[in-house]
């Protein structure tokens, strides 16, 4: 791997080095406390119910089985949720459980819960309990949904949300024109860590204490609070181990019923997933159909672009409307274009749920304008390079929601650097078999191979949209000689811990920087999700440092007799300016008190009229992608042989953590590329286990040339933006482009299995 | 749940004739997996982990033929002497699973297991390896096509378990390729193994996880004889390999699932059928 970040000479431990993560040791030595380690004396296991079936009516429930089963210590119902009886991110329409005379929805979804003294006394107690369904007919196709012909399977009905973009001139006809219908198949978040929860109630019964892999905290706790009918101040969560997110610990999973039990049976609860309920126990990446059509002049210059999208939400809300909010704003990827007609759909079936997933809405978008790019390239008579280059966005531009680009937006910076850096040599005729298509298979020669380049670049926005004040908060505290820095900032691996220690070594200048529990008895930081938390956590942590510091520096004007306006941080000492005089901050901390709180809101954005016209989004990165790929053409076996990318990231705070992102999100899009699928049929997950949903391993992960746009942010309190999105949304159409290249067949769907390349 | 652990082959074969229910563990890859994730329940367990004889191999130089305990770990197969003899079994036992999993699955397993994707059995098909069996009625060889007679259905009777599988050593040229939608660890979508002993002037291919047993696809076999010559030294016209390889796929019989198409894997079958006869003349 290559990079352009160099060492930059600064402080070990601040920002811009390679600060080492304070949960890096524990981890890969097998020390840390995932939230599936959690144990607790007297601790319950529980367990949960889950219907077979996509669309039945509950007849009855018979939960006395259970009971009598030795260990088993308490069931629970829909009839046993004190509180509101639905929960949900944006509408709260999803059943604690499925209640007797209404339906379950999908294949999968909670109809009761128990807790047993044992694993396996949970399992027993499960199967005792007696569920009557009246087995219905699912709707499985979101076109029924949008015409009408399914039946409403919800009181909410079967439309999450309808939105057009209506922009600028909308009769332009392009001299050249090029369409197509992609589709983007169900991908699963798949981190390693299982979802799990320790509920410990309180003596009194009043309260409770919750240990969580989440992505947010506080939007945990308020959901939480309102099913259990709690003061939310009744409620502490504190934040398990977690062993990635990706988007599938936004929803509520276990959460409420962990909770519950713990309440009901006054002991602690433990609830963990394994990896076969893990899938039915989160939400996916949206399954989407969607048909583009470009007009560009005669030379390739976009000058409309007409899209339908539909998005299947499957069977309950979660993050549906903002998905397709952020599929449709993204139409035009990367690219300047002001005219568009764009009718966007996420719709209710009885499928899984789908909701957030790394890149939200945008992969699928991405996947069919730069599958678009490719066609009008060739239409064009251009490489596809120089069609990109040709319509490259730029601040300033206006875009089809009305919106003024005013985020830093090098899209051409991009993709020069990305082509400037060498393709791989030509396969050798002896190479290593395994590393060529089929693998440790050994199915094809080199001559067997054929080799394809292919491009995909993309534009996505960071942080929560539509008038959304996703805030954060930080608190600094300068106490007895230590800073100690306090959020609720949810760390799933991202980093976000050894990020803050890095801002406050820098703002402070000190080494050691001491990380309170994170948990909710600081104010909220907003969801780790839409690659936002270095920019606004970041921003709070930056701001109660900033904040600590100016007391810090009013103690040591008014102590040293120094300037106090002309003080500042010079590595680990405090200087004035006009007399040179310095004070070591290890020093100036000495018996100072000081605690500092700060809250970090970005800049407000709006709801979309009508027609799709707002400023919705915060601000954007960009990235280009290129692929190179062979592909066996006989057995269409594929081997991802190099990503080169070069993304924009306003500023490497951290060049390993960087390189870090760059390299997962690449192979979490080459997985949607060719293939990661959550295969559903009739409703029903055919390949809920890692025997069949496929995740690439190291043979098939490519080498990665990468070169990070250190062009800085103004917007951003850091300069930098979010890079957790980027690497994983425009990869997978390069990959495919490469295929397509290497193929010379359409491939409108991904993944692109086998048999669509060779038969 | 009673846990017997026999100290050696004798005193397997006593507690297996004592618990005819009792399922035999050796790595445990295949099983472990049914009793933590499906809910299988076993009543009583044989651990064959103390029984040394089964992790034993051995080569006969005068009968040309390599004996493998039934659980010696793929893991030994993947290098060294039974690689040199068997490169087909190396080339599978690569194949299998992760690193984790070679180094503790085994011959024993797959063919207990008996399924259509066992990533071993193709290449036992191909070499006719004989599996050597011990029960209470004593011992017994049975030739691999009359050992797998369905999908996880094997002709082993109750109480008999697999000692060892005893295979030719070939001179001439043995291959295996296994196609699967991932570039390692893996479930086979079709596999094959070919092998062309020039001494004999034959070749024999069985495929895997394209029908509910290994397949040979001794018709294609039949006509390949007839139509060029296999011995040493023999040139191969590529529409020969190419015609073999639509035989072969006319021999498969695949089934539609969630892993691939029937389509496709007949397709696939034949394509390998076609580069391994053709690597057999390179």
């Amino acid at each position: 791997m290559s990079s352009t970040v160099a060492s930059t000479g600064t402080r070990h431990g601040t920002l811009g080095t390679s600060a080492s993560r304070p949960d890096g040791v524990a981890k890969v030595q097998g020390g840390f406390a995932f939230s599936s380690d959690m144990w607790a004396d007297n601790m319950l296991w529980g367990a949960t119910l889950r219907s077979p079936h996509p669309y039945a009516r509950i007849t009855s429930i018979d939960v006395s089985g259970a009971y009598e089963i030795d260990g088993v210590s308490t069931v629970i119902t829909a009839a046993d949720v004190p509180g509101k009886l639905t929960y949900g991110l944006i509408m709260q329409d999803q059943p604690v459980f499925a209640a007797i005379g209404d339906t379950v929805r999908y294949s999968g979804e909670p109809v009761a819960a128990v807790a047993a003294d044992h694993p396996e006394t949970c399992q027993r107690a499960l199967a005792a309990i007696k569920v009557i369904y009246e087995v219905l007919t699912p709707v499985t196709d979101p076109e029924d949904c949008i015409s009408g012909v399914a039946e409403q399977i919800h009181p909410d009905g079967n439309i999450f949300r309808h939105q057009r973009i209506i922009s600028g001139d909308t009769s332009i006809v392009g001299a050249i024109q090029v369409e197509g219908t992609y589709e983007i198949g169900m991908q699963d978040q798949a981190f390693l860590g299982l979802e799990s929860a320790l509920a410990v109630p309180d003596s009194g019964g009043h309260g409770l204490e919750m240990y969580v892999a989440t992505q947010w905290l506080h939007e945990d706790r308020k959901q939480i609070a309102d099913c259990l009918n709690m003061p939310e101040e009744n409620i502490r969560l504190v934040l398990g181990g977690v062993g990635g997110a990706f988007g599938a610990r936004e929803d509520i999973s276990l959460q409420v019923h962990t909770a519950l039990l713990a309440m009901k049976s006054g002991r602690p609860v433990r609830i963990s997933y394994g990896r076969e309920e893990s899938f039915y126990g989160h939400v996916h990446r949206h399954p989407a159909k969607i048909w583009m059509k470009h007009h560009a002049d005669t030379n390739g210059k976009i000058v409309k672009i007409e899209a339908r999208m539909v998005f299947d939400g499957g069977a309950y809300c979660s993050t549906s409307p903002a998905v397709l909010v952020n599929g449709i704003t993204h139409t035009q990827g990367p690219y300047k274009c002001e005219n568009a007609i764009v009718d966007g759909w996420a719709v209710r079936t009885n499928n899984p749920p789908c909701g957030a997933m790394r890149g939200f809405g945008v992969v699928q978008a991405c996947f069919a304008h730069e599958s678009q790019m490719e066609k009008l390239a060739v239409a064009a008579g251009l490489s596809p390079v120089e069609i990109r280059l040709l319509n490259a966005m730029e601040t300033g531009d206006r875009m089809i929601t009305g919106q003024i680009m005013d985020s830093v937006a090098p899209v051409a910076q991009c993709i020069r650097e990305t082509d400037a850096i060498p393709l791989p040599p030509p396969m050798s005729q002896d190479a290593d078999l395994r590393t060529i298509p089929g693998g440790t298979g050994l199915t094809a020669l080199p001559s067997n191979i054929k080799r394809g380049v292919g491009w995909g670049v993309s534009i996505k926005n960071l942080m929560y949209s539509e008038g959304f004040d996703d805030y954060s908060t930080a608190r600094c505290r300068i106490s007895e000689g230590v800073v100690t820095i306090k959020f609720a900032t949810s760390e799933v691996g991202q980093g976000f811990t050894m990020l803050a220690q890095q801002i406050a070594r820098t703002v402070l200048g000190v080494d050691d920087v001491f990380l309170d529990t994170i948990d909710t008895q600081v104010g909220s930081a907003g969801s780790t999700s839409a690659s936002r938390q270095t920019w606004m956590s970041g921003g709070a942590v930056q701001a109660a440092c900033r904040a600590a510091l100016e007391q810090l520096f009013d103690h040591v004007a008014t102590k040293n007799s120094m300037n106090r306006a002309e003080l500042e941080i010079e590595g680990t000492d405090i200087v004035d300016r006009l007399t040179g005089q310095r004070v070591a901050v290890l020093a100036a901390i000495d018996g100072v008190d000081i605690d500092c709180t700060e809250e970090y809101h970005h800049p407000a954005t709006e709801d979309m009229d009508e027609n799709g016209q707002g400023n919705c989004h915060v601000a954007y990165a960009f990235v280009a992608h290129r692929a190179v790929v062979d592909v066996d053409l006989e057995l269409g076996l594929v081997k991802v042989v190099q990503i080169a990318t070069a993304q924009d990231v306003g500023r490497v705070l951290n060049p390993l953590s960087a390189m870090g992102q760059v390299e997962g999100g690449i192979a979490q899009g080459l997985g949607l590329a060719v293939m990661e699928e959550i295969i559903v049929k009739d409703g029903k997950v055919r390949n809920p286990s890692f025997t069949d949903y496929l995740l690439p391993t190291f043979l098939d992960a490519p080498t990665v040339e990468m070169v990070f746009i250190e062009e800085h942010e103004p917007k951003s309190p850091l300069g930098a933006k979010g890079i957790g999105e980027p690497p994983c949304i425009s990869v997978t159409p390069a990959i495919a482009n490469a295929i397509r290249q290497a193929v010379g067949r359409e491939l409108p769907r991904v993944p692109i299995r086998p048999y669509d390349i060779c038969l | 749940m009673p846990v017997l652990i026999p100290r050696n082959v004798d005193e397997l074969v006593e507690v297996f004739q004592e618990h005819p229910q009792a399922k035999l563990l050796a790595g445990g890859t295949d099983y472990m997996v049914e009793v933590n994730l499906h809910g299988r329940k076993p009543e009583t367990m044989i651990s064959l982990r103390q029984v040394k004889e089964l992790t034993e191999w051995s080569v006969r130089p005068s009968q040309s033929r390599i004996t493998i305990g039934a659980a010696v770990p793929y893991a030994d197969m993947e290098h060294g002497e039974i690689a040199r003899l068997v490169p087909a079994l190396a080339q599978a036992a690569r194949t299998v699973g992760s690193p984790q999993i070679r180094a503790a699955g085994t011959l024993g397993g797959n063919l207990g297991t008996c399924s259509p994707a066992g990533d071993s059995l193709p290449v036992l098909a191909a070499l006719g390896a004989m599996i050597h069996v011990i029960g209470p009625d004593g011992n017994r060889d049975i030739d691999f096509v009359d050992f797998m007679v369905g999908v996880k259905k094997n002709s082993l009777k109750p109480s008999e378990f697999v000692h060892s599988v005893s295979l030719p050593i070939i001179e001439g040229w043995q291959g295996y390729a296994k196609v699967g939608t991932r570039n390692a660890m893996v479930i086979s979508t079709a596999s094959a193994c070919l092998v062309r002993d020039i001494d004999e002037g034959i070749v024999t291919i069985a495929l895997g996880s394209v029908g509910p047993t290994i397949i040979r696809a001794r018709d294609a076999e039949a006509w390949l004889t007839k139509s060029t010559s296999l011995r040493a030294g023999a040139d191969l016209n590529p529409a020969v390999a190419q015609e073999f390889g639509r035989r072969v796929a006319l021999e498969s019989r695949p089934i539609d699932d969630h892993r691939s198409t029937a389509d496709y894997r007949r397709h696939a079958v034949g394509v390998l059928a076609q580069r391994l006869l053709t690597r057999s003349f390179s």
